[in-house]
């Protein structure tokens, strides 16, 4: 059931303009911005290859595509996750999955791997182009993989924000509004210069996302991104029943 | 035979208003229920209760003996529903839209394909397959509606005023398909509009301020209907004491311009004696009406007298 809901989602975003544009949009922002990094890669690897233990062209070229893409995502997750719950709403076809053999938890899990299979898209593009570093002399896949994997995980707490907020509102635009105002202050929060381990740090997105970045896989990390995913569609989940029981 | 539907006592509150307060509704294989109301009343309330869209606030609901509300999955495997506002994704192809509702209602994969064309078939939609939602027009917007509440085969049929904004070629149409999907399951529609109850269904429960205030079936009602008064004109009329006089006559109200209104016991008709008397003593009879009561009559009496009691209890 899951699945034909999630299938339903990817169905429903290819089937409009707007998926196929930012597809297109984000191809092409992060093409260029790796063959930029690959252009000014080039012009230091002479003196690099001079110093002892120089960063390699992964880390130089393909990882900073990685780390803009995290914030390209933050901006347009919102625009595509904003319709999930709060569309249906405005056009009354939430009765059809309501009324349909079908758990709450169902629905929202379907409409939270929908948008995140359909993300796995421009993730899975990146990728590709980390890896055709091989062509010119070798990359390193586990800086790649460990990418992905961050990337993905950012995601899946940037949909599922979404996702919550969605379902707030009959009103598509003000559930984007709201969910790029609540990432982009989990984003920044890094910025008030909070005491390392305290509550307020430990919050921040950029400062999880930033090991992966750097290749490494941090467990404490992986739990903030489930926790927070977690969260948000247990409070999506509750929001929806509370329609039913209180109207 | 285990009624397919069985709600008892339903309540339900929105804060402190009263939408529903204690409707029951039974249904049975092969029957057309009317749910008939003002505005307001509380059907579509009701219609969400028994599809599982809102929880009521007390009450049981039963759909083929099992407890919505305790297992909700299996129950509303059994139950189609459209509601006022068919819930259509505008950019799905009615084939694919149709899928889904199959698919999500717990249809085999292998059986898919089939229901779809059988539930298409019946809705006049055979050819429209491949059509995007959103470029029909009402009607087929209407039938591609009831076609998802019918296509996994449910026991239970709710329609919401399933005739709303269709033409009256539309609305014939749908009648006769409402009336063919009551051969095997059974159906619940609600309406405002009279001659589609007296039409389509079998019986008639009557909503007013959350509750039922008449239910019974439209034969009993046709049954009862020219029983109880007649509308005579005379071009030299009598006495209002001498039409009294007839015998079987209760009652006789002068309706002015010699018109006039006589009731009469159900099992005592005086027209007979009335010609006659009227020959005999040349009153010049020129018309004699039995007054019919239609459902309209029931309805307005009803729901306006329950409107009347409130106005009076609110002053």
């Amino acid at each position: 059931m899951i699945l034909t809901i999630a299938r339903k989602e990817l169905r429903a975003l290819f089937g409009s303009p707007l998926a196929w544009i930012i597809l297109a949009v984000l191809q092409v922002i992060f093409a260029l911005y790796f063959l930029f990094s690959l252009n000014s890669f080039q012009e230091i690897q002479p003196q690099l290859a001079l110093q002892p233990n120089h960063p390699g062209a992964t880390e130089l070229v393909a990882a900073p595509v990685f780390g803009m893409a995290a914030i390209v995502l933050l901006m347009v997750v919102p625009l595509l996750s904003m319709r999930l719950i709060a569309e249906e709403r405005r056009n009354q076809t939430l009765t059809f999955l309501l009324s349909a053999p079908v758990s709450v938890t169902e629905i929202v899990l379907g409409k939270f791997l929908g948008l995140l299979g359909f993300l796995a898209v421009p993730v899975l593009l990146i990728a590709l182009m980390g890896v055709s570093l091989y062509a010119g002399g070798g990359a390193d896949i586990g800086l790649i993989g460990a990418n992905v994997v961050g990337l993905l995980l950012l995601d899946a707490a940037f949909v599922a924000v979404g996702l919550y907020l969605s379902s707030l509102t009959s009103q598509p635009v003000v559930a984007a509004v709201s969910a790029f105002a609540v990432l982009l202050a989990l984003w920044i929060v890094e910025m008030g210069n909070f005491a390392p381990g305290s509550p307020m740090e430990l919050l921040s997105l950029l400062k999880h996302y930033r090991s992966f970045f750097q290749g490494t896989l941090h467990t404490g990390d992986l739990a903030y991104f489930v926790l927070l995913t977690g969260l948000f569609l247990a409070l999506t989940i509750r929001r929806l029943d509370r329609d039913r029981l209180a109207g | 035979m285990e009624p397919t539907l069985s709600a008892v006592n339903l309540v339900r509150n929105f804060g402190t208003r009263h939408a529903v307060e204690g409707v029951s509704i039974t249904l049975n294989r092969g029957e057309v229920l009317g749910l008939l109301g003002p505005n307001g009343a509380g059907k579509t309330t009701t219609m969400q209760m028994v599809t599982g869209n809102l929880a009521p606030t007390a009450g049981e609901i039963r759909i083929c003996g099992l407890d919505l509300l305790e297992e909700p999955t299996r129950a509303k495997m059994r139950v189609g529903y459209l509601p006022e506002t068919p819930p259509l994704y505008r950019d799905f192809s009615v084939d694919e839209y149709l899928e889904l509702a199959a698919r999500l209602h717990r249809l085999p994969r292998t059986r898919t394909a089939e229901a779809v064309a059988r539930a298409k078939k019946r809705c006049g939609l055979a050819d429209m397959g491949n059509r995007l939602i959103g470029t029909l027009s009402k009607g087929y917007q209407q039938r591609v509606g009831i076609a998802q509440a019918i296509v996994h085969d449910p026991d239970v049929v709710v329609l919401d005023e399933p005739t709303v904004g269709l033409d009256p070629n539309q609305i014939r149409e749908i009648r006769t398909l409402i009336r063919e999907l009551a051969a095997e399951h059974s159906v619940i529609l609600s309406t405002h509009i009279l001659p589609e109850v007296e039409s389509v269904c079998d019986r008639v429960q009557i909503l007013n301020a959350g509750r039922v205030v008449y239910t019974d079936t439209i034969a009993a009602l046709k049954q009862h209907r020219g029983g109880h008064a007649l509308t005579v004109a005379f071009r030299r009329p009598p006495e209002i004491g001498q039409l009294a006089a007839l015998p079987g006559v209760k009652n006789v109200e002068h309706l002015g311009d010699r018109l006039f209104r006589i009731f009469h016991d159900l099992d005592s008709d005086p027209t007979d004696s009335l010609v006659r008397q009227s020959v005999e003593m040349n009153w010049g009879l020129r018309e004699l009406t039995p007054v019919e009561t239609s459902l309209e009559e029931v309805f307005v009496n009803l729901t306006q007298r329950e409107d009347d009691v409130a106005a009076g209890a609110d002053t």
